[in-house]
């Protein structure tokens, strides 16, 4: 296709797109928060086991320098040094990941909130959605926005969908027999998360978020990342997805403030890591230094180009960005 | 082997000792989980469609098939004989095989015959044949309005339904497969 037709068509949604990336500054700006911008080459992209950053060529001092995968460490640095509400919206990368709700390189708009409950950032979450759909020119028929969004849980919804009862702190083995047992094949499935996860798209994930909003929350402690444990029930973290019509919008954390928990987990991933031959980066020491002057925090990270998708009831990344990775 | 990242449409791979085709797939990475491709697979023998969320690294075998075009000669006593058009080996498919493509599948038709281990396993009839009628009750002279319809025989022996308007001879357009009467491309 012909670029100046490709862009024309596209014309509209850009549009949408800038209205609801400038609506949702202003909103942030009347809550109060401070907009910051971190640094995209860094040394510690993130950590997480499924997340490979793309290479950015030596730092200054010679030293391995990626693309973030999200602001997040930075940001965390930024809040343990007393800035209580900090937004940015902004680009990260994240190397392989293409599908229509994927393009490497997307707009990512991560907040926090000092001294909030991980709930009060799902009703940013609402407000943000309304907004978008709102200055983005009214929700589309396939989106009812009407009052609040469902709120449910990871372990309703797999009683619900899969029929078994996750605890959280099972071994994966007994993951596995219970998936089995309720007719998932997860045959081939070493790990926990993956044996959970293949239940998740077997058997929830089509269910979830249609039509109306669903925020998930309380996730098995295995899949914490940097969510705190509950206190009330340590084999599940202070964690939520918002999912809306086959769409994950955002994820979100109360954030584990324990550097010697953060750490393990840290050095646990780089295991991991270097078993599956990915690149292990460095711990972060200033975020680990940062964590524990941090009061109890809630952040989030929710996908700009897929809330445009949503509030457009448009089914592909592709129609909402100027220049795909493979356009540049 | 196959592994996830060589996905394509029109993909063939084994699965539970079945053929199967790739129909529909979707990059997805669940909740910071390991990438997965959501695939949706048609089963070459049965026309069953399945879905499976396959792990990034998952290996995938390879089926052993392949479509020839061949022409259909003429029916024996319990199968089909099919001539390749490009080598002219003939082959007999049995009657089971061809199943109710049968009804569409005049002599002298090409067709796409589908092998699996070097076996024909199914045939793809072109979507539209034409067909003259060799029963049906006369025509209603000027009656071209739709809906109505009457039981028609064509070449092949299968019964379809036409118009009301439709006579012995005319030739019509057929959708294989629906079975449905589509146009009258000439009188009789």
């Amino acid at each position: 296709v012909d670029e100046r037709e490709r862009l024309a068509r596209r014309r509209a949604a850009l549009e949408a797109r800038a209205r609801i990336v400038r609506a949702a500054r202003a909103w942030f700006e009347a809550e109060g928060f401070l907009e910051v911008e971190t640094p995209a080459r860094v040394r510690a992209p993130g950590q997480e086991i499924h997340l490979d950053a793309v290479p950015a060529g030596p730092g200054g001092d010679g030293s391995a320098r990626w693309l973030v995968t999200s602001p997040e460490y930075h940001m965390k640095r930024l809040l343990g040094a007393g800035f209580e509400r900090i937004v940015q919206i902004g680009k990260a990368w994240r190397a392989g990941e293409v599908g229509p709700h994927h393009q490497p390189e997307f707009l990512i708009a991560e907040w926090y909130r000092a001294g909030a409950p991980l709930s009060t950032i799902a009703d940013d979450c609402e407000t943000l959605v309304q907004i978008a759909a709102r200055v983005g020119g009214g929700a589309p028929p396939t989106l009812d926005l009407q009052g609040r969004f469902d709120r449910t849980t990871v372990r309703e919804l797999v009683r619900l969908h899969a029929g078994f009862e996750l605890e959280g702190d099972e071994t994966v083995q007994a993951l596995a027999a219970k998936a089995t047992a309720a007719g998932v094949d997860v045959s081939g499935r070493a790990a926990w998360d993956d044996v959970f996860f293949q239940v998740w798209l077997d058997r929830v994930e089509p269910q979830l978020g249609q039509g109306r909003p669903t925020f998930v929350f309380d996730w098995p402690a295995p899949l914490g990342a940097l969510a705190r444990r509950r206190t009330d029930d340590p084999r599940l973290v202070e964690r939520f997805e918002l999912y809306a019509n086959g769409l994950e919008l955002a994820n979100a954390f109360g954030e584990l403030t324990d550097a010697d928990e953060q750490r393990a987990r840290f050095e646990a991933e780089s295991v991991t890591r270097a078993r599956l031959g990915k690149a292990v980066y460095d711990i972060d020491e200033q975020l680990l230094a940062a964590l524990p002057h941090l009061t109890p925090t809630s952040g989030v990270a929710l996908g700009v180009d897929r809330l445009v998708m949503l509030v457009l009831g448009l089914r592909d990344i592709r129609e909402v960005v100027a220049f795909t990775d493979d356009e540049v | 082997m196959y592994d996830t990242s060589d996905i394509r449409k029109g993909l063939k791979i084994m699965l539970d000792g079945a053929p199967y085709t790739v129909i529909e797939f979707q990059f997805v990475k669940p909740g910071k989980g390991a990438a997965f491709t959501r695939t949706k697979m048609k089963n070459l023998l049965s026309g069953g469609v399945i879905e499976r969320n396959l792990r990034s690294g998952d290996k995938l075998e390879p089926a052993n098939v392949e479509t020839k075009t061949m022409q259909y000669l003429y029916k024996e006593a319990e199968s089909f004989v099919f001539m390749d058009t490009t080598s002219y080996d003939q082959v007999s498919i049995p009657d089971a095989t061809i199943g109710d493509s049968k009804d569409f599948m005049p002599e002298n038709i090409n067709v796409e015959v589908l092998f699996f281990n070097d076996r024909a396993v199914g045939v793809t009839l072109p979507n539209f044949i034409e067909q003259a009628i060799t029963e049906t009750e006369p025509g209603f002279k000027g009656d071209t309005s739709t809906g109505a319809s009457k039981p028609a025989k064509i070449g092949t022996g299968a019964q379809i339904n036409v118009p009301l308007f439709i006579n012995v001879g005319d030739v019509v357009k057929i959708d294989t497969r629906t079975g449905e009467y589509l146009e009258r491309l000439s009188r009789a």
